[in-house]
């Protein structure tokens, strides 16, 4: 059965998918916010980190 | 075989490495967020054939492979490759010691002799911090009074690295560039990222298209790479009227735009190429 959290923003039920894994970035569909997939079991979202002077590519 | 995966956020991109590497027999993939990594001076707990490094920040991915590699694992990139390709400064050195073509490019120390370097090089020139990414913090300055602003707050505002001025001369880029990604000896594919804007950057709005792996491209690419120390890189390349010029290259390549672009399987030939050096079969 599929795993659902709950936004930390705006408190919508996020299905997260089979093969979710920890650490994984999804975007909540009702407020728009970045979150992170911080626990499988149980299952939680956070806030993404705000992104750093040495982030990316 | 036993893969570690050096990862913080799990991106787009490294989901698809992951379900990549899920479809490899014989790979057990070892999960290791740099969040939450104590590495102890002198003590070897994970055994691993080969590291996957996945960071999304430079520092963390940098040191944590110098780590890594001092205790005996072998690591795609290799230290040397992120502390090169992470400084701007360091990538020009090596591209100037192998005789690959890059933008006219001047260091300076200070306010007065950047300005200096400036003015000999001619406006329009853009001054980009020595490390950062994704278009953070570049100036293109077209004449002296934008030069003197942008010297006088980068002096006053910034952190001591915002000092060490990298000054490269404007390249006119017709509304693109190019990004080539290279796995081991092979130029893979490449796209062209379109933009109005003179930052072309796909974090910052530039379109990704797919442009041909031709000779000429495939060569500087693969040039570009060998300089910096080899493994997966994506050399930025601009076409000018005296041909192409490497811009920079990248280390933990972002990838997630190429793939339907260019039809290649971008983290297929990643993973193989992991497999092959967790097998000794690659330096």
């Amino acid at each position: 059965m599929s795993k659902t959290a709950e936004c930390p923003v705006c408190g919508a039920e996020i299905k997260l998918a089979d093969d979710a894994v920890q650490g994984e970035l999804l975007t909540c569909d009702e407020c728009g916010s970045e979150l992170e997939v911080t626990s499988l079991d149980p299952p939680q979202l956070d806030e993404a980190p705000q992104e750093e002077e040495d982030w990316g590519q | 075989m036993r893969i570690g995966f050096l990862h913080s956020l799990i991106r787009r991109e490294e989901k698809l490495l992951i379900n990549e590497f899920s479809r490899q027999d014989d790979v057990e993939l070892v999960m290791i967020d740099d969040r939450k990594l104590i590495f102890e001076m002198g003590q070897n707990g994970l055994q691993l054939d080969v590291l996957i490094e996945r960071s999304i920040n430079h520092s963390r991915a940098m040191h944590a492979l110098i780590l890594f590699e001092s205790n005996g694992i072998r690591c795609v990139n290799k230290s040397q490759v992120a502390l090169t390709c992470g400084d701007k400064l360091l990538t020009s050195k090596a591209l100037q010691e192998h005789g690959v073509p890059q933008p006219p490019v001047s260091i300076a120390f200070t306010e007065d002799s950047a300005l200096e370097a400036i003015e000999k090089m001619g406006y329009p020139v853009v001054i980009k911090p020595a490390v950062g990414s994704w278009g953070r913090l570049l100036a293109k300055i077209n004449d002296r009074d934008a030069a003197e602003a942008l010297l006088e707050h980068k002096t006053i505002l910034g952190s001591y690295h915002h000092s060490i001025f990298y000054i490269q001369k404007y390249v006119e880029k017709k509304g693109r560039d190019i990004r080539a990604f290279v796995v081991g000896d092979e130029c893979i594919a490449a796209i062209y990222r379109e933009s109005p804007h003179w930052i072309t950057n796909t974090a910052r709005g530039g379109r990704a298209v797919n442009c041909p792996v031709t000779d000429e491209l495939a060569d500087i690419s693969l040039k570009a790479a060998a300089a910096v120390g080899g493994g997966i890189v994506a050399i930025d390349v601009f076409e000018s009227e005296n041909g192409l010029l490497v811009n920079e290259v990248n280390y933990t390549m972002e990838f997630k735009n190429s793939i339907e672009t260019t039809g290649v399987n971008i983290p297929a030939k990643i993973v193989n190429y992991v497999v092959k050096v967790g097998r000794g079969e690659m330096e």
